[in-house]
């Protein structure tokens, strides 16, 4: 009987060799990621549990992502607990502001997450490292903690669902289309427990910066892991980073394992995407809210903060303004990727358009600073979720789209289709 | 062994009506309990007995992933939670938190607000002590025992930093 590939990711990690969907596990992890929100929290956790070395000091990595540079004395103290430390356990992946970026896109730019390893995180995104193979998954504070001190934790191994996406994606649609539809199709608990496993000749096409937008929203299935099998995609992405994949044991699906279902999505005729309030499962055709007027446009977080992002964009937005009534926000997701926007003239191009260009942080997407909404107001965003008061007050609303429908949009100061302006 | 009446609850009991995020700056566990189910059951308090059991429909303990909302039943004296199945942070904070569960179908539809069930975790058997019906839930694995007579995964935890002589002086 053949096996997914996160079947064997797990079964590699743990003493049994084996891991059946149901099975509880106690398995090896590779890397433990904390960012600056939840480190505070976790370290005390860490204490009461009787631990004072970390298992493995160049395996954690602690990201100053949420709210940095800090927004106001609260989140300074919690930066500073966890530099703290992050000093006192001599960890060696400690990111700075200023070398830090939103935690996802900088794990898989520093070449730190592999194919086939095992990653906890302490953000519920933490699957977007899927994107190169590897099982990753969100958890709560103790289950950080007591990864931390162990290095290892206890795992129920997932079912999995296959998506196979077939046909030739449109121009001007990308990955955050691809997973609107999959949204649309299972709803916001369609893949509670399981593993969202991506694959067919739409997915072998993309770049890596649309398979990590993918991966990123299987979060919002309730999903516990997403996965893509690595391929030369793959290998070329890591080798960039300086990460050789010459010999190294890369799992992938047997062509007979077992999945609880699959799902095949044909995307021939596919239009451009939004997720309307207040859940990122209720998704319309842009047409079908061409209307409503925004306020606000964000172009960046964990989901769409990659270069290639921003390269949609810019192409869009070259030579045009953002309209009077639209504030446009970009942030880029990592330190590298604005210098890489400002040497490809991206940056100048975002400039002269009007928007505005902040550090590397999270920042509103989850309504923490930097674009928080006000009453009534309406934003468009590439980021995750629009669930009531998300971005900011809760008479506020958010549309979820990719950053050539948030490009257009921010032109027109309606929600647009690319085409619109092309 | 565990031995308790059931309190009966329906689909998709969330975290906010099991611990409401107004109590959250809060953390002992006896003020948690006081407020368990405030939202959904005010009755909770009153009814529950030493050891009771919840049985409940789908999605049990979704929305957010507050810890707390495993602590506050642990601290109620809520002996186990059946259900037809839980929400995923939910499932892991019950179980890092010491706090039994079962997911099973068959004991979730049948079983009726104030029935006397035993309930055997290690081979996974619900029975009704007067309508004599048995239900199967998946048993227990054992590391998941482990992890729940060691009272949570902080004491756990504890004691493997101290087989694996990592722990702090």
């Amino acid at each position: 009987m053949g096996l997914t590939i996160t079947e064997k990711i797990l079964a590699n990690h743990c003493q049994e060799r084996i891991a059946k969907p149901g099975d509880l596990i106690f398995a090896k992890i590779d890397l433990v990621l904390s960012v600056d929100v939840g480190t505070g929290p976790v370290i005390e956790i860490f204490e009461k549990m009787g631990a004072s070395k970390v298992f493995d000091p160049e395996k954690i990595v602690f990201v100053n992502d949420h709210f940095v540079p800090a927004k106001d004395i609260a989140s300074a103290e919690l930066s500073r607990a966890m530099r703290l430390f992050a000093r006192q356990q001599k960890l060696t992946h400690f990111f700075e502001v200023g070398a830090s970026g939103l935690c996802h896109l900088l794990l898989m730019e520093q070449g730190l997450v592999l194919p086939g390893q095992v990653l906890v995180g302490g953000d519920s995104h933490t699957c977007t490292s899927g994107a190169v193979g590897a099982f990753a998954a969100g958890v709560g504070n103790s289950d950080l903690a007591a990864s931390m001190a162990l290095g290892e934790n206890w795992f129920r191994v997932p079912e999995t669902i296959r998506v196979v996406f077939k046909g030739k994606l449109p121009e001007y649609l990308c990955g955050k289309d691809l997973i609107l539809l999959v949204l649309r199709e299972i709803g916001i608990e369609g893949a509670r427990y399981k593993t969202l496993e991506f694959a067919g000749e739409v997915i072998e096409a993309l770049p890596m910066s649309d398979r990590v937008t993918i991966c990123n929203m299987a979060a919002e299935t309730g999903a516990k892991n997403a996965i893509i099998e690595p391929d030369q995609v793959t290998c070329n992405f890591l080798k960039r980073q300086g990460v050789h994949t010459d010999g190294m044991d890369i799992p992938i699906s047997d062509s007979d394992a077992i999945y609880s279902a699959v799902l095949e999505i044909c995307v021939n005729d596919v239009e451009p995407l939004v997720a309307a309030p207040y859940l990122p499962s209720n998704v319309k055709t842009v047409s079908e809210v061409r209307d409503i007027h925004v306020d606000q446009v964000f172009i960046g977080s964990c989901t769409n903060g990659s270069l290639e992002d921003f390269r949609r964009a810019a192409r869009i937005l070259k030579g045009r303004r953002v309209h009077e009534a639209v504030r446009l926000i970009v942030i880029p997701g990592t330190p590298k990727i604005l210098s890489h926007m400002m040497a490809e003239g991206i940056a100048q191009i975002l400039v002269d358009a009007g928007a505005a260009i902040g550090p590397c942080t999270c920042g509103p997407c989850s309504g923490g600073h930097m674009g928080v909404l006000a009453a009534d107001e309406v934003a468009l965003a590439t980021t995750n979720r629009n669930f009531v008061g998300r971005m900011g007050h809760t008479r506020s609303q958010v549309y979820l789209a990719s950053p050539t429908v948030a490009a257009a949009t921010a032109v027109l100061g309606r929600i647009a289709d690319p085409r619109e302006v092309a | 062994m565990i031995r308790g009446y059931v309190i009966k609850y329906g689909d998709n009991v969330d975290t906010d009506v099991i611990l409401p995020g107004r109590y959250l700056t809060c953390l002992d566990p006896e003020h948690l309990a006081s407020h368990c189910m405030e939202d959904l059951d005010p009755r909770f308090l009153s009814k529950k007995g030493p050891g009771d059991i919840i049985v409940a429909g789908n999605n049990f303990g979704c929305g957010s992933s507050r810890e707390f909302a495993a602590v506050a039943i642990k601290a109620a004296g809520i002996s186990c939670i059946i259900a037809r199945s839980f929400a995923r942070i939910f499932y892991r904070n019950a179980i890092n938190v010491g706090l039994m569960i079962l997911e099973c179908p068959g004991a979730a539809e049948s079983l009726k607000e104030g029935d006397e069930i035993e309930v055997d975790p290690d081979q996974g058997l619900i029975h009704n002590v007067r309508g004599r019906e048995s239900y199967e839930a998946a048993p227990f694995p054992v590391l998941v025992r482990r992890i729940i007579d060691d009272g949570g995964l902080v004491d756990f935890v504890k004691r493997r930093l101290k087989e694996k002589g990592w722990a702090s002086p």
